[in-house]
């Protein structure tokens, strides 16, 4: 046996030996970044809520571009971390791509449904959490006229928009709804300048209301709404400390107890697709410190009223991703 | 549409240029002088972290401003070292001064506030706030004039009129000193600035570091003045379109005014799709508007619209000895 060869099979088992031992879980977080107070940042508090309670270990990276989708998956595939978390609609393709060359290890992604057999589907109705803050703004809403500033516009931004119209039409039929979005690239999440001018647009049509779906250019929105002294509405994380008293409210999008759900699971996930609505606590209306002055017990009781009977079906939320229309708002 | 809706497109208008013009005019000192500048849009992110970061932890924005125009002329000065010293390559000094930008401004609002690569809202000092004219209240009340003059003309922040203000130095800098004429003619013709004694590099580094300055204060409009606080990537492609305003307007500063104010007229009224309805009657897609930039610049470049002839020397590394 040569040197060289000696030097080839200890690598080979030392690549062997450190698969087996890494079984942890991992997570990628999306363009986005880690800490972006929002989507990722709730993912990112549910893997480390895990790792505190578990004193587990997990994987974890945050992409910079979308060329790096399917690396990141197959690297840690191949590292032999199980489950792999996905925070993002955008690895929906290279997923449903790889999914089939790792039939051991555990997918869940968050946003998107991809159909294989190893893969759990986390999806939350947004358009339900959407028409509870929908009410809320309507109630609060003094000139009948409220906005709504989304992100790129996909059919998930639509899907929140739908909602809340929806709601805002629930309380005060006769309300007007403006409905904005940012742009069409990857660059309207990360655009705050045109999220305050499309608050300042929206607010001399007359919304003293204006909710954000935006990501980072939803920081813009909050900011000008702020300034001109009119509400807010923040998106995914409680965003009500950001600007206390003038952030009405936020629709909490869950995300951290999907992942803290998947971690604890383990490679024993249950795989398919994973529904989480008001009914489930998956998604909400946050309300604490910072707006508890204004949403007023007569607005409270009404909301949650709503979501009781969201809750057991009474009132159907239209979904717009299901046939891409939407009753009460053109976009 | 009445003068109410009217001004207040003008006034998003007169918000959405400023940056434009200014990185605009930047890139006119550079590519003048025959440096191709692609990292407009990168020293203005750098900046914008810069300035809204010092002005947060200072609660001064002028400390801020200072700060990001000084990280701003730190990467000028990178840029000038690769491509007028080592006579590097224009195009890929620009864009490697981008991703440069994209990526240290994350890392550093991290390490620095821990805020997810954001900076802290940015309070009372600590940013621009609109300032006020003289005697707006008494003008308020005259028909047209008065809203014009209170809602148009006053009521931006300070750093709006000193972006107005540079249009008519860059024309006088350029046309009517010395410095200026020397300036253009080191991006036209390098060996005859050279012949006449004056040096090259030199002239070359001042225009660098003068749009080092303008890219500056367009970032800090962008965080402190507009905002209040970074975002990361938070310039959104504005570099990229003042480099299109900067070939629509070919190279000179009041057609630069001229195209960027019509660039920022265009992004505003893609904020009112209501109105456009309302006056033209039919559904104008806002992404049209948000593309025409983009398409009245290649029709520039195509020929239609006048001719669009760059600096002769730009682009290319002034060697004096082969």
């Amino acid at each position: 046996m040569t040197l060289f060869q000696k030097f080839l099979g200890a690598t080979a088992a030392l690549a062997l030996t450190a698969g087996a031992v890494a079984a942890e879980p991992a997570i990628i977080f999306d363009l986005g970044g880690k800490f972006d107070k929002s989507f990722n940042e709730s993912a990112f508090n549910g893997a480390q809520r895990w790792a505190q309670e578990t004193g587990g270990t997990f994987a974890e990276t945050e992409l910079q571009s979308d060329a790096q989708r399917e690396q990141a998956l197959r690297r840690f595939a191949e590292a032999g971390d199980n489950p792999i978390v996905m925070a993002g609609f955008s690895f929906a393709t290279p997923l449903g791509d790889i999914a089939g060359d790792y039939p051991d290890t555990k997918f869940v992604i968050i946003d998107a449904v991809v159909d294989a057999p190893n893969v759990r589907s986390v999806v939350f109705s947004e358009h339900e959490g959407s028409y509870l803050v929908g009410m809320l703004a309507a109630m609060a809403s003094k000139t009948g006229t409220v906005g709504f500033v989304g992100g790129m516009d996909i059919p998930l931004i639509r899907k929140f928009g739908c909602g809340y119209a929806q709601g805002v039409l629930a309380v005060n039929p006769d309300a007007k709804i403006i409905a904005n979005m940012t742009g069409t690239t990857p660059a309207a999440w990360n655009d705050p300048v045109k999220g305050s001018e499309l608050t300042l647009a929206q607010i001399s049509q007359g919304a003293d209301v204006v909710y954000a779906a935006a990501g980072g250019t939803g920081v813009g929105v909050l900011q000008t709404a702020a300034d001109k002294g009119i509400l807010s509405i923040g998106v995914d994380s409680n965003q009500n400390y950001l600007h206390p008293g003038q952030v009405l409210t936020s629709m909490v999008k869950h995300v951290d107890n999907a992942v803290y759900d998947a971690f604890k699971a383990g490679t024993d996930l249950t795989t398919g697709v994973n529904v989480m609505g008001v009914a489930n606590g998956g998604v909400g209306y946050a309300l604490d410190d910072n707006n508890a002055s204004l949403i007023t017990d007569e607005m409270k009781a009404k909301v949650d009223e709503a979501a009781a009977k969201i809750a057991d079906g009474t009132i159907k939320v239209h979904d717009y991703t299901t046939d891409e229309t939407c009753p009460g708002l053109t976009f | 549409m009445d003068l109410i809706t009217i001004l207040q497109v003008l006034d998003a208008t007169v918000r959405l240029s400023v940056p434009l013009l200014l990185a605009c005019l930047a890139g006119l000192f550079s590519e003048r002088a025959g440096i191709f500048d692609i990292g407009l849009e990168g020293k203005m992110l750098v900046s914008a972290f810069m300035s809204a970061a010092v002005a947060a932890v200072t609660g001064s924005v002028w400390v801020g401003l200072l700060a990001g125009i000084g990280a701003s002329l730190v990467l000028a000065g990178i840029h000038g070292l690769a491509s007028i010293t080592f006579r590097g390559n224009q195009l890929i000094s620009g864009v490697a001064i981008n991703f440069l930008a994209s990526g240290m401004t994350v890392l550093m609002a991290q390490s620095w506030f821990q805020q997810g690569g954001r900076t802290p809202s940015l309070r009372g000092a600590a940013r621009f706030n609109d300032i006020n004219l003289p005697y707006v209240d008494q003008l308020k009340d005259v028909p047209v004039i008065g809203p014009i003059y209170a809602d148009l003309i006053s009521g931006h922040t300070i750093l709006v009129y000193v972006a107005l203000a540079c249009v008519p130095l860059t024309w006088w800098a350029l046309y009517r000193t010395r410095f200026g004429l020397r300036l253009r003619a080191v991006g036209e013709n390098p060996a005859a600035v050279d012949t006449a004694g004056v040096s090259v590099i030199g002239m070359r580094f001042a225009a660098v570091a003068i749009c080092g300055v303008l890219s500056g204060i367009a970032g800090a409009y962008l965080s402190t003045g507009l905002q209040a606080g970074f975002i990361k990537d938070m310039t959104a492609g504005r570099g990229y379109i003042a480099l299109a305003a900067l070939i629509f307007s070919k190279w000179r500063p009041w057609y630069a005014l001229m195209a960027t104010f019509l660039f920022g007229f265009l992004q505003a009224l893609a904020l009112r799709p209501d109105l456009l309805e309302k006056v033209l009657f039919v559904k104008v897609q806002v992404q049209l508007l948000d593309a025409l930039p983009y398409i009245l610049t290649v029709v520039i470049l195509a020929g239609f619209v006048g001719k669009a002839i760059p600096p002769r020397a730009g682009g290319e590394p002034y060697v004096k000895e082969r």
